[in-house]
């Protein structure tokens, strides 16, 4: 028998209580996040079979989805959001699960606050109903989502049932060039595998450029592993990850912290384990990415022209349909194209780096007068370092106001909806017809380019804003 | 929840043969609002099915009345993006049992399993025929048989067999669903649950 382990193997078996022939693994769930949108479903049915939550301390309950992102002291407006919003609350309140509702100190994306509270750990499994919970790989956990009749599961007995994905391995060496974030390397490596290059796999990053990523550029970087069809990406913890980690609420303190460090230390690919799938890049070459088209694998490099039908894999008929729907052509060049609005925000790039990087851009310049700007933290307490950073006062001399935490207007469910026909440059996951509103035009990019089309009012490379460095 | 019995299911298709077809198409997320399960099929596709006013855009199949069936087929990649559970439910909801395609996504996939709506993957040559068939006649009808894993096209008789693990396959024979299975080992899971590190 071989002993050799890939990352992911090891934090799975681990967490198998009972295998299925024929069938999905029963695998135990360390935490459980949970949101308005996804649940009350899930617990309407516990309710209906009259059974309790197992495992209350393992599930976490935040209200992000549906939220206003302006004016939170108010009662929300959006009689239909307002009452998910009260389920949760009551649910929580029944069940004896900690809420962190609208208005709550702790308040914001279910995945950024995850980390910020150290409800993400390493070698943890980690389940929400929400696709990007693929951002807690960052730290060597597995991470994914779910749908409602699994949260319903988890909230019942504390597993779900899932066939054991594949195991694929992307390596990218090399560092990162100016302009470069890492959004950049992940919507490159998506352009590359397409939207279900990676469906069926469990994805982990490895090498240089992943090393050498701060803790948030992981979470960006494992956050979008989903858009190339991947049930989840992962990062091996090291160093950065403890030093992240320790000291918040809840992760263990004193003996309780020993002992998960000497579980978390053995969390990496044993040398000679072996991939059902291998893939690797040169990092260097990766350059400030863009997307044209109607979902996150139509990316470029920012400076080239939109690929013609017949050079891109797959049904023309598809592409073009796409290409119509944002009203762009084969072989334009996105650089130059007027904009309407920019976001910065969501769990792919809703951090205090992504505020940093925003800032880096407009400071000192005005934002366009043909652009509408939101952007939205991705919680109270990112909030309060971009006030404490003094990056709001950048913002503000720019031109720019700070709305309230949430999710906002990357799905579009409050009011933060891009009007039909409108381009949006957006630091979030998805540029799916609609996804920021009806008719709405999303371009996906980094906290850089979006910075850089903010205060041009069109698609510009953000190298050419950047300051030399001596 | 428990759900229906799938054995045969022999029916016309709805052809949508569009590729990547994602969650957000599938039911946009302003429509996600409900805290019950119900109501999700009338916004089944709705900004393809839909004018902003209301209208109906009378190209799209959906309201093409020569259409009709329990079974949908669409492009590869069907059913990226989100994990949302509602876009199975809007599938159900409007009336089909069947989604037919030759590449799902994951989560969508596991989603339909798990409320009694059967995922058929077949090869990109049979989708094609399907959408070739039901295109030009559109009462041309499919027969699925989970028992025998047999996708066939009845008007002429060619047929595929699909995948499905044995696990689900009963519980889709049966009406079964994953709680109750979870609940029989509940002894197992607590004797777990006390030895894990986190
Ligand atoms: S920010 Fe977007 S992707 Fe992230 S949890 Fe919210 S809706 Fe989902």
């Amino acid at each position: 028998m071989s002993a050799t382990k890939t990352l992911f193997d090891k934090v799975w078996d681990s967490h198998v209580v009972h295998k299925i022939q024929d069938g999905p693994d029963v695998l135990f769930i360390d935490r459980h996040m949970v949101h308005e949108v996804t649940s009350p479903v899930a617990f309407l049915g516990i309710k209906n079979r009259n059974i309790p939550v197992m495992h209350p301390e393992k599930t976490f309950a935040t209200a992000d989805h549906n939220t206003p992102t302006i004016n939170q002291h108010l009662p929300v407006a959006d009689p239909l959001s307002a009452n998910q919003l009260r389920m949760l609350e009551e649910n929580a309140n029944e069940y004896g699960i900690s809420y962190w509702g609208l208005g709550h100190a702790k308040n914001g994306i279910v995945h950024v606050v995850g980390p910020e509270y150290g409800i993400t750990q390493p070698g943890a499994t980690i389940v929400c109903g929400d696709s990007h919970t693929s951002t807690h790989g960052a730290f060597g956990a597995i991470a994914f989502g779910i749908g409602t009749s699994e949260v319903e599961m988890v909230l019942a007995t504390q597993c779900i049932m899932q066939p054991k994905p594949k195991r694929m391995r992307i390596n990218i060496n090399g560092k990162m060039s100016k302009g470069v974030t890492p959004k950049d390397v992940a919507l490159f490596i998506i352009s590359q595998l397409t939207t279900s290059g990676a469906t069926g796999y469990f994805v982990e990053y490895a090498g240089e450029i992943f090393r050498d990523m701060s803790m948030e550029g992981r979470m960006t970087v494992c956050n979008l592993s989903i858009e190339m069809g991947a049930r989840g990406g992962m990062i091996a913890p090291d160093e950065k990850t403890f030093e992240y980690v320790k000291d918040r609420e809840f992760t263990p303190k004193g003996a309780d912290w020993d002992k998960a460090m000497a579980y978390w230390e053995t969390l990496y690919t044993d040398e000679d384990a072996i991939f059902d799938k291998e893939l690797t890049f040169d990092g260097s070459l990766i350059e400030p990415m863009i997307t044209y088209g109607t979902n996150p694998g139509m990316g470029m490099g920012i400076s080239n022209d939109i690929p013609m039908a017949n050079d891109v894999q797959g049904g023309a008929t598809t592409y073009q349909k796409s290409l119509k729907y944002m009203d762009f052509n084969e072989g334009d060049s996105m650089m130059g194209k007027p904009i309407d609005f920019v976001f910065l925000g969501s769990c792919t790039n809703g951090r205090i780096e992504d505020f940093r990087a925003f800032a880096s851009i407009v400071k000192g310049r005005k934002k366009a007068d043909n652009v509408t700007a939101w952007l939205v933290p991705g919680s109270h307490k990112v909030e309060a370092a971009i006030k404490d950073e003094g990056i709001l006062d950048i913002l503000t001399e720019s031109g720019f106001e700070l709305r309230e935490p949430g999710c906002s207007a990357c799905l579009a469910m409050n009011d933060d909806k891009v009007p039909a026909g409108k381009l949006a440059v957006s630091t979030s996951n998805r540029n799916f017809e609609g996804r920021q509103g009806p008719g709405s035009r999303t371009l996906l990019a980094s906290p850089l380019v979006a910075a850089a089309a903010a205060v041009t009012g069109k698609v510009t490379d953000p190298r050419e804003l950047m300051v030399e460095l001596v | 929840m428990a759900y229906d019995k799938f054995d045969i299911l022999t029916s016309t298709a709805v052809p949508l043969p569009i590729e990547n077809v994602d969650t957000d198409q599938i039911i946009p997320a302003r429509f996600l609002k409900a805290t019950e399960r119900v109501g999700f099929g009338d916004n089944l596709f709705r900004d393809w099915r839909y004018n902003q006013d209301n209208t109906l855009k009378e190209d799209f199949v959906l309201n093409q009345d020569k259409f009709s069936g329990k079974i949908l087929v669409g492009g590869k990649n069907f059913g990226s993006g989100s994990s949302r559970e509602h876009a199975a439910w809007a599938v159900y909801d409007y009336g089909f049992r069947c989604v037919v395609s030759s590449f799902f996504a994951d989560i969508f996939r596991g989603n339909c399993l798990n409320i009694g709506v059967l995922p058929v993957q077949v090869s990109a040559e049979f989708l094609q025929k399907i959408f070739d068939a039901t295109e030009a006649d559109p009462t041309t009808e499919l027969e699925v048989n989970l028992k025998e894993q047999k996708i066939t096209l009845l008007s002429t008789g060619e047929s595929e067999s699909f995948d499905i693990n044995g696990y689900k396959k009963n519980n889709m024979l049966n009406g079964f669903d994953d709680i109750d299975y979870l609940l029989n080992i509940k002894k197992d899971i607590e004797t777990f649950a006390e030895s894990t590190p986190l």
